[in-house]
């Protein structure tokens, strides 16, 4: 199965869908007027002289994630940055809710959720207050207590040890329990399952299912072939056939 | 954002950054020892003539300051730069330069507040009469600030960079210049006893000047920083 | 207007085209108002009747510190319009018009340490002028060494261009404060312009010779950000095009 991705300038992705993961299914909105919540419009990247993506467009709407497959070097990590608002596209633009996020600042960022190559973790502090500061930073939610979060991830018992006591996969569960104490919407993840052993990667993968299911959307990289249970929508775009 | 959160962003970010100054007490006296070894240092440079070393003190005092002040700016950003937390700065949902100016603030703290706490030894040291210590006091407190907020701009351009230490001080040292003479010569004047309301409004007028328009410009500088 | 004025000149390839125009222009104005002014300044124009003839040299040391204010308030304006349009040429102006700038500041620095030579006997006074065109020097050097340090181009000329900004608002602040100490340390230094007017006869080749200097960055200016452009752009199309031509 092979849907068309039609960009502004007329030219056309292929987006190749026979995945053999069996319990998806792949659904492309390309409706004319912009109706969706987070959208990317002809962005362009340039490193070194070199065109990583040009003309890329893609759409996410509530439920559904975007998954950026391709080799090392392809532009995965620079095209994440892009959507989240750290790095400039050479062109093109990235809309949020029909609104340039360039423009939206802080208000975009309310939405968003980050989860980068690094933790964002201070070590010197514990990761209950490391989680305090994130949730700070964001718009709190409310449905969920910092201690249920770090539970969530698997951490219970390791609130108040220093993080740099914590081996590297607790490390990243902490991190990711960053996504679940702000309200934001939208989680942009660039590999999130680095260093998580098999059993922390399924219960990662519960808490994305989750979260798309409340209506959350993602965008994310990974090596891992993800399996969710439940039927998602997956938008896949594979930088390294570009 | 409601103002209320916009505070409490402030202070939650400023407890953060005293908590992790706090776990690492051991290395606050640094600057503070840099600080006092310069001073320290003139006298020997230059021989023991009381009267030499009174007219030169508030001088040796401030470029000693200045250097201390610039020794320790480059750990503004540089850790939170290394493990991420920047990053998160940067996509919060509060403007960027409030954060910026809550870890500015956190920073002079626990830097530039040290160096005015041992001011009245060095004054001893340097011959320094004590008439014009509290004016002595008074330019530290107005002006270490605005090398701190000064700073921040040059900091967070160089943040990324490798070398990024020695272009730091040639950014930011002529920046510094302003600051350096009207607290001297406030000192000075002092000295002699002439009032120097003139150069304590200047100095005032500066660190309002710095706290309106560097954070700004820090903040625009992470953002290049990162990108 | 302005904007879209500034949008056209955006254009790398437009930009490159008219400005490979206009460089004739300005080096052959260059060239005659140079040797006009250097003529008029260096030969007609009277010996002033405190300095002598050693005061000629204000010819070339006053345009050129000029200059050096000039280019960087062009710089931080060229920056502003760069970070708040993102506009690709401006931020080639900024980096081009650093060393030029750079230069103009320290053929100032270097032809007023030659004129302080006769006049107060030794090559450096911290005479409040030469003091701050000084640390402005300083500021030009870390503007070069910012931008050479980023290895990203276009975030380089960002981060310039934010620098440029911070040194223009406290470029008047400096200058007053050296001013300030100046007056406090050394309150008989002499001033370079005895006379509180000066004739006509002087006053033409100076602003001769101002002009001629600006025509100069603008040649420069120019050609160093058409080659910016080039080596930038070169993996565009209309570039490998160009190539093709020349090489033809």
């Amino acid at each position: 199965m092979v849907a068309n991705l039609t960009c502004k300038r007329g030219t056309s992705r292929l987006i190749d869908k026979t995945e053999d993961n069996k319990t998806y299914s792949n659904i492309v909105t390309t409706s004319a007027v912009s109706t969706a919540t987070f959208e990317a419009q002809s962005l362009e990247c340039i490193r070194d002289d070199r065109v990583l993506f040009d003309d890329l467009c893609f759409t996410i709407n509530p439920g559904e994630a975007l998954v950026l497959e391709g080799r090392n070097g392809s532009g995965k990590t620079s095209l994440l940055r892009i959507i989240c608002g750290i790095r400039l596209p050479e062109s093109g633009k990235v809309l949020w809710e029909g609104t340039d996020i360039f423009h939206l600042g802080p208000e975009f960022h309310e939405h968003t959720a980050y989860l980068g190559h690094k933790d964002g973790s201070k070590q010197d502090l514990t990761p209950l207050e490391n989680l305090r500061v994130a949730q700070g930073l964001g718009k709190a939610r409310e449905s969920i207590t910092l201690e249920e979060a770090l539970e969530q991830v698997g951490l219970f018992g390791f609130e108040d040890v220093p993080t740099r006591n914590l081996s590297a996969g607790q490390q990243r569960r902490l991190a990711i329990a960053r996504l679940l104490v702000t309200d934001a919407k939208l989680w942009i993840l660039d590999e999130p399952f680095t260093s998580l052993d098999r059993k922390g990667i399924e219960q990662m993968e519960r808490l994305f299912e989750e979260h798309l299911k409340r209506g959350g959307m993602a965008a994310m990289t990974t090596h891992h072939r993800i399996g969710f249970k439940e039927e998602v929508k997956l938008v896949r775009i594979n930088l390294s056939d570009r | 954002m409601s103002t209320l959160s916009l505070t409490s962003a402030f202070t939650l970010l400023l407890k953060r950054d005293m908590t992790l100054a706090y776990r690492r007490r051991s290395e606050l006296v640094n600057p503070l020892l840099f600080f006092v070894l310069v001073t320290a240092m003139f006298p020997l440079g230059i021989g023991n003539d009381p009267k030499l070393i009174e007219a030169v003190g508030p001088g040796v005092i401030w470029v000693a300051a200045l250097l201390a002040a610039l020794l320790s700016l480059d750990a503004m950003f540089r850790s939170d730069f290394e493990d991420g937390s920047l990053e998160q700065f940067m996509l919060s949902a509060h403007p960027v330069s409030i954060l910026v100016l809550a870890k500015i603030l956190a920073h002079w703290l626990v830097t530039g507040l040290p160096l005015f706490i041992a001011a009245p030894l060095l004054a001893v040291l340097l011959n320094i009469p004590g008439d014009a210590i509290p004016t002595l006091m008074l330019t530290l407190i107005l002006g270490t600030p605005v090398l701190s907020l000064i700073g921040s701009v040059g900091v967070a351009l160089t943040v990324g960079l490798r070398r990024g230490g020695v272009i730091l001080s040639l950014l930011v040292l002529p920046l510094y210049v302003p600051v350096l003479i009207f607290a001297t010569d406030a000192v000075k004047t002092a000295i002699v006893g002439i009032p120097t309301t003139a150069q304590l409004s200047i100095l005032s007028a500066m660190l309002v000047g710095s706290l309106v328009l560097a954070p700004l410009a820090t903040a625009a500088s992470l953002r290049i920083s990162l990108s | 207007m302005i904007v879209r004025f500034f949008h056209q000149m955006g254009s790398p390839r437009y930009f490159y085209g008219v400005a490979g125009k206009l460089i004739p222009w300005f080096m052959v104005s260059f060239l005659i108002t140079l040797v006009l002014g250097l003529y008029y300044g260096l030969f007609v124009a009277p010996p002033d009747y405190q300095q002598g003839e050693s005061y000629r040299i204000m010819y070339i040391h006053v345009p050129a510190a000029w200059m050096s204010m000039f280019i960087y308030v062009v710089m931080a304006v060229s920056g502003l319009i760069s970070l708040v349009w993102r506009i690709k040429m401006t931020e080639v102006v900024v980096i081009s018009s650093a060393t030029v700038g750079a230069s103009f500041t320290f053929l100032a620095l270097a032809t007023g340490s030659l004129w302080g030579k006769p006049m107060w006997g030794s090559w450096w006074v911290w005479d409040a002028r030469l003091t701050s065109e000084l640390l402005l020097l300083f500021l030009y050097l870390g503007i070069i060494a910012l931008h050479s340090a980023i290895e990203d181009k276009r975030v380089a000329a960002r981060a310039v261009s934010i620098l440029a900004l911070v040194g223009v608002v406290n470029i008047p602040i400096i200058h007053y404060s050296v001013e300030w100490w100046n007056t406090l340390h050394q309150p008989a230094s002499i001033t370079k312009f005895g006379k509180p007017s000066m004739d006509m006869s002087m006053l033409v080749p100076l602003l001769t010779m101002a002009i001629s200097f600006k025509l100069y960055y603008g040649a420069v200016v120019l050609m160093r950000a058409r080659a910016e452009i080039v080596e930038r752009e070169r993996n565009a199309r209309w570039v490998q095009e160009l190539v093709q031509e020349e090489a033809k």
